[in-house]
């Protein structure tokens, strides 16, 4: 069924020049993400998790594989896979309002005329609970707040898949657990298709059907894929004694920590 | 390296002496603001307007006393201000008087001047903030052109004037050229630096958006290096004003500048030192619209 082949990541490398040497960052990654899956990817800090999400957006053109999305091959970068970056990326000089306008105008300018394309700048505004900072500027919202405005942006943009680099990572604890609820809520209602990069291993439980484990760089690679059957919604106090969820936990857990225990941490 | 010389032009750097003047009048305040307020406890909103205009307006008064009572004497060669004021009366107090060809009030020579700066400086803005957002484009451009751009904007504008005599012929277009050639530098070179500094963030936005070309340049180029593009105009318009009073001392007509090489012909010191009063007072304020203009527009560009 080509719903399993809706994200197809097939053997692909990358290897950065950097002028002296050459950097093996990632080696024969091999994934197929189907059609309103969440999956993340989780691993050590500088594994290549985020060289992954940019090769997969298009921002950075891998060295050897190739990439396909609903069994057509891409390249470079476009809306179809839109980027929720973790350090928000608003435009300062607009509103949050027009920063979400911006992508709508580019993306939807031929579907929709002047008043749809408002209509649904403030729906996908509502989704992430920001309808009451629209006239607002980047800079007079808090963190939570901006991820909110760039999760509304990727998501306006209706994008086959939508691509997180750790959305929530500056985030703190609470913040986070709210924005979680928002997004599992979304998901849930509109069955959008989600790659996000995380380092915590709860919020990689919690959020996705597919947890993605990398192996340590240089030569990065999928070390294992978990699945986490549990049934969705998903209610974060009812998962902490779920065996379902602790025996996913507990598989990253180990992945993480014995098997793929941080050069640094190791000694 | 080169490129230290031109991230000299941040944004911050640039410390004009009106900044530095207004640091000081905020250190004054507090001792101004009790002694007003004690005298009009009623309303601290006038106090506050005292506190901000009495300062300046002292020391204004005492540097004039100073200087009434150092050129006082008949022998002196320089006026005093009571001299000053009986000399040029006409020109102090009516800025726009037309009593013949040459004799107008200074209001028109300074909207004279101000009209080629505004030719020169415009053309400057335009194709500076365009040329520099090319070079931006490209790290090796901008190493290649960096210490030529270097070398020329140190060129004192009257330099220029005679290459650009030989080329125009014509005394009114060789002034604008001036201008132009004299603010284009700082212009272009901050456009290009606020370009090469656009985060790497805002052009992901971009690609994965698909803006062509032209709505890069309008969407994010602009506003991103606008803080920097408004720096380079602020030295731009300073620099024009200096230049156009230079250029127009040669050049004749009826700018301000010409204004001051006639009456130092004539041995006019009264209404020389009333028209420099003028040449401070508009540079002042021009800078002070450029300024005002740029904050406006990146109001929340440079804070995120
Ligand atoms: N443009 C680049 N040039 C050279 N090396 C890079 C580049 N981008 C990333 N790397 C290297 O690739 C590795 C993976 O980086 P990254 O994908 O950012 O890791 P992660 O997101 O998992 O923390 C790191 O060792 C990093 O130094
Ligand atoms: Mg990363």
């Amino acid at each position: 069924m080509s719903n399993r082949h809706y994200l197809h990541v097939d053997g692909v490398g990358m290897v950065f020049d950097t002028g002296k040497s050459k950097f093996t960052a990632l080696v024969d990654v091999n994934l197929k993400v189907g059609r309103g899956e969440v999956i993340s990817i989780i691993g050590h800090s500088g594994c290549g998790k985020s060289t992954l999400l940019n090769i997969v957006a298009g921002l950075t053109p891998q060295t050897s594989g190739v990439l396909l999305l609903e069994n057509k091959e891409v390249a470079g970068p476009g809306p179809d896979r839109a980027v929720v970056f973790q350090n928000h990326s608003l435009l300062p000089w607009l509103s949050v309002y027009d920063n979400v306008r911006l992508a709508v105008d580019k993306v939807h300018s031929r579907r929709m005329d002047r008043k749809q394309r408002h209509d649904w700048v403030l729906h996908n505004l509502d989704l992430v609970g920001m309808s009451h900072a629209i006239d607002k500027r980047p800079h007079e919202i808090s963190g939570g707040m901006k991820q909110r405005v760039g999760i509304a942006r990727g998501l306006a943009m209706e994008p086959k898949i939508l691509l997180m680099d750790e959305p929530f990572g500056a985030l703190d604890a609470l913040t986070k657990a709210n924005l979680q609820d928002t997004l599992m809520d979304i998901q849930q209602k509109l069955g959008n298709t989600v790659m996000i990069i995380t380092h915590d291993v709860d919020e990689a439980v919690l959020l996705s059907d597919k947890i993605v484990m990398m192996t340590n760089g240089p030569s990065a690679t999928i070390g294992e894929i978990c699945e986490v059957k549990l049934p969705r919604p998903r209610k974060r106090l009812e998962l902490a004694s779920n065996p379902e969820y602790i025996r996913a936990r507990t598989a990253v857990l180990s992945f993480l920590y014995e098997r793929q225990r941080h050069p640094k941490t190791a000694a | 390296m080169a490129m230290t010389a031109m991230n000299a032009a941040k944004p911050e750097i640039p410390k004009m002496a009106s900044d530095t003047n207004s640091a000081e009048i905020v250190r004054i305040r507090p001792g101004f603001a009790a002694t007003v307020a004690s005298a009009m406890k009623s309303s601290p909103k006038i106090a506050g307007i005292a506190a901000v205009v009495i300062p300046p307006l002292v020391v204004t008064a005492i540097l004039l006393l100073i200087w009434e009572l150092l050129c006082h004497s008949p022998t002196s060669s320089l006026p005093a201000p009571t001299k000053i004021w009986s000399d040029s009366r006409d020109l102090i107090v009516d800025p726009f008087f037309v009593a013949g060809s040459q004799d107008i009030g200074l209001g028109w020579r300074v909207l004279t001047s101000l009209q080629r700066v505004f030719y020169g400086y415009g053309l400057a803005a335009v194709v500076g903030i365009l040329v520099g957002a090319v070079i931006g484009q490209s790290v090796w451009v901008m190493r290649g052109l960096d210490p030529i751009f270097q070398i020329l904007r140190t060129v004192p504008p009257l330099a220029w004037l005679p290459i650009s005599l030989a080329a125009f012929r014509d005394a009114n277009p060789s002034a604008i050229f001036v201008i132009f050639i004299t603010a284009i530098w700082p212009i272009m070179i901050n456009t290009a630096v606020g370009i090469r500094n656009i985060p790497q963030d805002y052009r992901n936005v971009a690609r994965v958006l698909r803006l062509n070309h032209a709505e890069f340049f309008v969407k994010i180029m602009l506003p991103s290096a606008a803080p920097y593009i408004f720096t380079g105009l602020r030295i731009g318009i300073g620099l024009s004003w200096l230049a156009i009073v230079a250029a127009e001392m040669l050049t004749g007509g009826v700018g301000i500048g010409f204004f001051i090489w006639d009456a130092w012909n004539s041995s006019r010191i009264s209404d020389i030192i009333v028209a420099l009063a003028y040449i401070g007072i508009v540079g002042f304020v021009l800078d002070r619209i450029v300024a005002a203009i740029g904050n406006t527009i990146t109001r929340g560009t440079a804070r995120n």
